[in-house]
């Protein structure tokens, strides 16, 4: 109390003596900064070397410098034999039939939870939230056996469901973030000029929510197209496999044939690393969301 | 405040109003509507949260009573308690191995990985130029898919072509690496899947901890510079009390995520060699991809659900005291 008094009274403050930073920690502090994004920095650089190295170069002629010979064919051997595009492709669909299952489903709850006023909605908030601590690990072997008993596994459905619902807790934590800053009185205008709820839903709630929707979209997309557990276990059909497993079996057979692998692990990190471009500050910032309330 | 007024203003029309009212009695018809809509709101949601989280989870647990070898659960044997029995003293699971590394991983997370991460955001908040791109940087390798990252450093490890040797031999280090790799090497494996989980998390601790250490009063800073307060001080007495609820957090992620590490180890060693590196969800996909056994599969899920709901409590209790501990301090 005492200090705070102090510094609302304007007293002179060069009467205090005021430690100033050292020159000396300054520069220690930038170099730790420095070799630390260094260290970040330089495995991801080798990945796009090394994927456009053929193994010459990779197998000690020219371990880690640009490399001379710019091999863009590693990345067409990594489209046709590799397989690429199909696990691109899967993983897109995958992961926008999640997210859009997603987003509706956590907007509709959340428009019941936070907008209509009922008994037990605070309670069905919380369990919802159960969500975010509960692991993948804990339904991975009584989904697979529900699915191999109706004959779903190597189906996209197997995938798209769980990793809706898994993103589910999250969608809905930011959505009622945002739904609360929307205020009231649009619902109310809204009745009183003749909506119900759904009209109401629809045409006043869902266009304002926009900012959530984008936040969200992040958050499942970098859930959805790194995830392997499930992936794993429930596709073994080449035709339905995901990046991640796709480049396990890709691995698998270019074990001695470095470029294609590098062009294949830059072709599944490129989005991710578009998205980060445009958005890292609302990525960084749905991830800190996210940890708050977890 | 406006978004407050009208709450309680739509609250004062009366317990049954829904939204506002033109009329503040509303007939049974407008009642049973709300009802409806309400459950139909719910409805998608519910239906994957019950169906994919609540409805698996209790089963996980039922079939872990279960002598279950296939998935067709119509011969099923109960069996009590003796997948529990045998995962707790069967040799060849080696339960207690994996639940070890799992826990020396926590261990090196916590004491390693945290305080790298805190030094990291303590850094980055005195607001040195570059900010943003340095926080950008260290939060990048969060993003990449675990999968890509684990084979990137399968290539690092690589015993003839990898570049750790590399530059190691550049450092003029020679013939450090153990017999069978890096990654072959039954004392050196562990570390090294402990390296690229390093290298991918401090990021995200990093974000985290940098989150609280921005929102730290400038005030309070500056009280503690009033008095006399170096650096380093301000930041051990002032800044890491007050950011102690993300610092928990942290710990909170750190152990259970060891708890539950499965993509990166699956990806680098699968848990070999000789189970050096298994964790306990290695072990759990292997016995339902290589031994087919799905009851003893869910008794190592259930196992591992229960000591990662143990350690949060665990951790939330030992962060209480050190809680009241810490206002203490920042009274006198």
């Amino acid at each position: 109390m005492e200090k705070k008094s102090m510094l609302n009274s304007s007293v002179d403050l060069d009467q205090f003596q005021v430690q100033k930073t050292n020159k000396f920690v300054k520069v220690l502090i930038y170099i730790g900064l420095v070799v630390w994004a260094l260290i970040d920095l330089f495995p991801i650089y080798w990945m796009f070397t090394f994927s456009l190295k053929n193994n010459e170069e990779v197998y000690g002629m020219n371990v880690m410098g640009l490399p001379k010979q710019w091999l863009w064919s590693n990345y067409e051997r990594a489209m046709t034999t590799g397989n690429m595009p199909l696990y691109f492709m899967n993983s897109i669909i995958v992961t926008v039939c999640a997210i859009a299952l997603c987003l509706i489903a956590a907007l509709m709850a959340t428009y019941a939870i936070t907008r209509i006023i009922w008994k037990g909605s605070q309670l069905m908030n919380s369990f919802f939230m159960l969500g975010i601590t509960i692991p993948v690990h804990a339904s991975v072997v009584p989904i697979f056996i529900t699915l191999s008993r109706i004959h779903m596994v190597n189906s996209r459905i197997a995938l798209i469901v769980p990793y809706a619902a898994f993103s589910l807790a999250m969608a809905i934590l930011i959505c009622t973030g945002f739904m609360n800053d929307i205020p009231k009185d649009l619902d109310e205008a809204a009745y009183i000029d003749g909506c119900n709820v759904w009209k109401t839903f629809v045409m006043i709630i869902c266009p304002l929510m926009k900012p959530a929707l984008a936040t969200i979209t992040i958050y499942t997309f970098l859930q959805c197209w790194n995830e392997l557990m499930f992936a794993n276990v429930f596709i073994s059909k080449n035709a339905l496999k995901t990046l991640p497993v796709g480049i396990q079996a890709l691995s698998g057979q270019h074990t001695t044939d470095w470029g294609p692998i590098g062009a294949a692990l830059v072709i599944a990190t490129f989005p991710t690393l578009l998205a980060y471009v445009f958005m890292s500050k609302s990525i960084q910032e749905s991830f800190i969301a996210g940890a708050v309330k977890g | 405040m406006i978004c407050g007024l009208s709450q309680s203003s739509v609250r004062g029309t009366g317990k049954t109003a829904f939204l506002i009212h033109r009329k503040v009695t509303i007939g049974m018809k407008e009642k049973t509507f709300k009802k409806i809509s309400i459950f139909l709101f719910l409805l998608p949601a519910l239906l994957l949260f019950i169906g994919v989280l609540i409805y698996p989870i209790i089963m996980s647990v039922c079939y872990s009573f279960y002598d279950l070898r296939s998935v067709s659960t119509t011969g099923m044997q109960w069996c009590g308690l003796d997948n529990y029995k045998e995962l707790f003293t069967s040799g060849s699971i080696s339960f207690w191995r994996a639940l070890g590394n799992s826990l020396l991983l926590a261990a090196l997370s916590v004491f390693i990985q945290l305080p790298l991460a805190l030094g990291l955001a303590l850094m980055l908040g005195k607001g040195i130029k570059g900010e943003r791109a340095y926080l950008s940087i260290y939060f990048l390798p969060v993003l990449i898919s675990t999968v890509v990252i684990g084979q990137l450093w399968r290539k690092i490890y690589n015993p003839d072509y990898g570049i750790l040797n590399a530059v190691l031999s550049l450092l003029g280090i020679n013939n450090v690496m153990p017999s069978g790799g890096w990654l072959g090497n039954e004392a050196s494996a562990l570390w090294c899947v402990f390296i690229p989980t390093l290298w991918q998390y401090v990021g995200y601790h990093m974000l985290l901890m940098y989150a609280g250490v921005r929102s730290v009063s400038p005030e309070l800073r500056e009280a503690a510079k009033l008095d006399g307060a170096t650096d380093a001080q301000v930041d051990w007495y002032v800044v890491i009390p007050v950011i102690k609820p993300i610092i928990k957090v942290s710990v909170i992620f750190a152990v259970t995520g060891s708890l539950k590490s499965f993509d990166l180890i699956y990806v680098l060693t699968n848990g070999g060699p000789y189970h050096a590196t298994e964790v306990p969800s290695t072990l759990m996909i292997n016995m339902l991809f290589l031994r087919n056994r799905y009851g003893m599969g869910s008794t190592i899920a259930v196992m591992l659900i229960l000591l990662c709901f143990a350690f949060a409590l665990l951790i939330n209790w030992a962060f209480k005291e050190k809680d009241i501990y810490g206002k203490k301090e920042h009274v006198e």
